[in-house]
């Protein structure tokens, strides 16, 4: 009990109501015209699809078929008939992995490619040309070399991200200011010291650029990839309705992918400022 | 005292083979602890006179000897002062100095001798105060008062001044001026200084060199500031000797060798 009053002592002047507030006043103000937006939205669906032989479902009508899958994300009823947070949790473990290696490998392809004239000469035609490769053009290939599902699509998902996180790397590496080559140079900074103390923060804030374009690009390949694999997974998820005709299922479905792509979006970028400290 | 300290001899400079030389045989001594002003119109070739004394630029022709060895790659006794500061936005303003520091005196120094070091630096141009901010969080005049403390951080034989005060604003300039001025004077550092500013170039310094406009710019005339030391830009306003300084670099620049870009 003394321990919580103890808190509450220490929490008690930081929420004081005079700074607390505005901030939730303005939190509120912000946040108003989007939730008008969302009722608007709502309700003209409502309107232009609540009669009988539409061809979507309206809301109401999602809600009422699809209510178990929005509340109970975590169930599993064995086999594939599990809650969209499963579905979710394997397709992001895919994006995970793969978009990892897709970083590593394009970090480091791209300071060879920012740093050595050689090395962008041989290597940046070839990327320009595979990086316009459709993700699902490499499926087959890659199901034909990995001869099982789960590895094919953890490449899908690598092959499209590293394009983004390569190119910009190397300009990354390419721009760093005379300025800062300058400072450098004065104080005799060379070699690996160089690279981690003016190189690398230098391109930071491209290199990140890079990945966040890549991990959008992973998360649009997931789900087309896993429609094509089965499996576990949202995109799969999403076919397996479209083969049974849940298509309120599907909207929701369409609802969550939208939110954890923006959520991955946001990650990546929080996760930018704070390796950069605030530059990028 | 070594009037030959820093000896600029012959120098040229031209950017390609066949293009016209930027620099024309430009000779220069300056002594230990004295404080000399290049000042010319843009385009002359004072930033590239300054930067091959700094090492960035290698001269096509003749060298520079720095108490008594021969200038052929940049160094931290050769510190510059950038005019956009320079500073690296991802490191707060005592990183920026320590950077430096550490580069300079790793082996020479301790931890703590450094760490005191980077301290003294920032307190001789009084940012003690903003020591853990990051240069996107202080003005310009601040910034470049870091960039002072992290090239004197250095200790070098001859501090140069790139245009260091252009980009401020009048009053943050007197300032930043009087403060070089106090350190000139704790330090006796010797101060190569760029400026296209006359006053400044009248209040600072020993001596103003003046050059002619490019290409093939060379050395005009040489003017010896004969004033007092500590010099206090108020008093000085009215002091004839200054006024004569000043109209003789104004005369030099406006009527003897017009900026070229003006006179069309």
């Amino acid at each position: 009990m003394e321990t919580v009053l103890g808190r509450v002592a220490v929490l008690a002047p930081r929420l004081k109501p005079a700074v607390l507030w505005p901030a939730l006043r303005r939190g509120a103000t912000n946040a108003m015209p989007l939730l008008v937006m969302l009722i608007v939205i709502a309700v003209l669906w409502q309107l232009l699809l609540d009669h009988p032989g539409a061809g979507l479902p309206a809301p109401s009508k999602v809600w009422a078929q699809s209510r178990d899958l929005i509340l109970h994300p975590f169930y599993d009823h064995g086999g594939l008939d599990k809650g969209l947070g499963w579905h979710l949790a394997a397709s992001l473990q895919r994006v995970a992995l793969g978009f990892c290696l897709a970083a590593i490998a394009g970090i480091a392809l791209g300071l060879l490619v920012g740093t050595s004239e050689v090395a962008m000469r041989g290597l940046d035609p070839i990327f320009q040309v595979l990086r316009t490769v459709p993700p699902l053009a490499w499926l087959p290939l890659s199901l034909a070399a990995f001869r099982d599902a789960q590895p094919s699509a953890i490449f899908v998902i690598f092959i499209t991200a590293i394009w983004p996180v390569i190119i910009n790397t190397a300009v990354g590496v390419r721009n760093v200011p005379q300025d800062y080559r300058n400072v450098a140079k004065v104080i005799r900074l060379r070699g690996f010291g160089y690279f981690t103390k003016i190189l690398l923060p230098a391109a930071a804030p491209f290199i990140f650029t890079g990945l966040r374009i890549g991990i959008g690009l992973s998360w649009l390949a997931i789900v087309a990839a896993e429609m094509l694999v089965g499996g576990v997974g949202i995109g799969f998820f999403i076919w397996d309705a479209w083969n049974s005709s849940n298509i309120s299922d599907i909207i929701v479905a369409l609802i969550y992918v939208g939110l954890v792509g923006f959520v991955l979006d946001r990650l990546v970028a929080l996760l930018g400022r704070l390796v950069t400290r605030g530059t990028a | 005292m070594d009037p030959r300290f820093l000896n600029i001899s012959n120098v040229s400079i031209r950017f390609a083979p066949r293009a016209p030389n930027v620099l024309q045989s430009v000779s220069l001594d300056v002594a230990r602890g004295e404080f000399v002003a290049i000042i010319g119109h843009s385009g002359c070739g004072k930033s590239t006179l300054l930067n091959i004394v700094a090492g960035l630029l290698q001269a096509t022709g003749g060298g520079v000897v720095l108490d008594g060895r021969e200038v052929d790659e940049p160094g931290p006794d050769r510190a510059v002062v950038f005019q956009n500061h320079s500073l690296l936005p991802w490191l707060t303003c005592r990183e920026n100095v320590r950077l430096a520091v550490d580069q300079v005196f790793g082996r020479s120094k301790s931890r703590i001798e450094r760490a005191r070091w980077v301290d003294e630096t920032l307190a001789l141009v009084r940012m003690e105060h903003a020591a853990d901010k990051k240069p996107g969080e202080i003005s310009g005049g601040m910034k470049q008062r870091i960039g002072i403390a992290r090239a004197l951080a250095m200790q070098p034989k001859v501090l140069l001044l790139d245009e260091p005060f252009g980009a401020l604003d009048a009053l943050t300039r007197a300032h930043l001026q009087d403060q070089v001025m106090q350190i000139h004077a704790r330090l006796g550092t010797t101060v190569l200084m760029i400026t296209h500013d006359v006053d400044e170039a009248v209040l600072l310094s020993d001596r103003i060199v003046m050059m002619t406009n490019g290409p093939e710019a060379e050395i005009g005339e040489i003017l010896n500031v004969d004033l007092p030391r500590p010099r206090d830009r108020l008093a000085l306003a009215q002091d004839p000797r200054f006024l004569a300084a000043r109209a003789a670099v104004m005369e030099f620049l406006y009527a003897r060798h017009r900026n070229p870009a003006d006179a069309a």
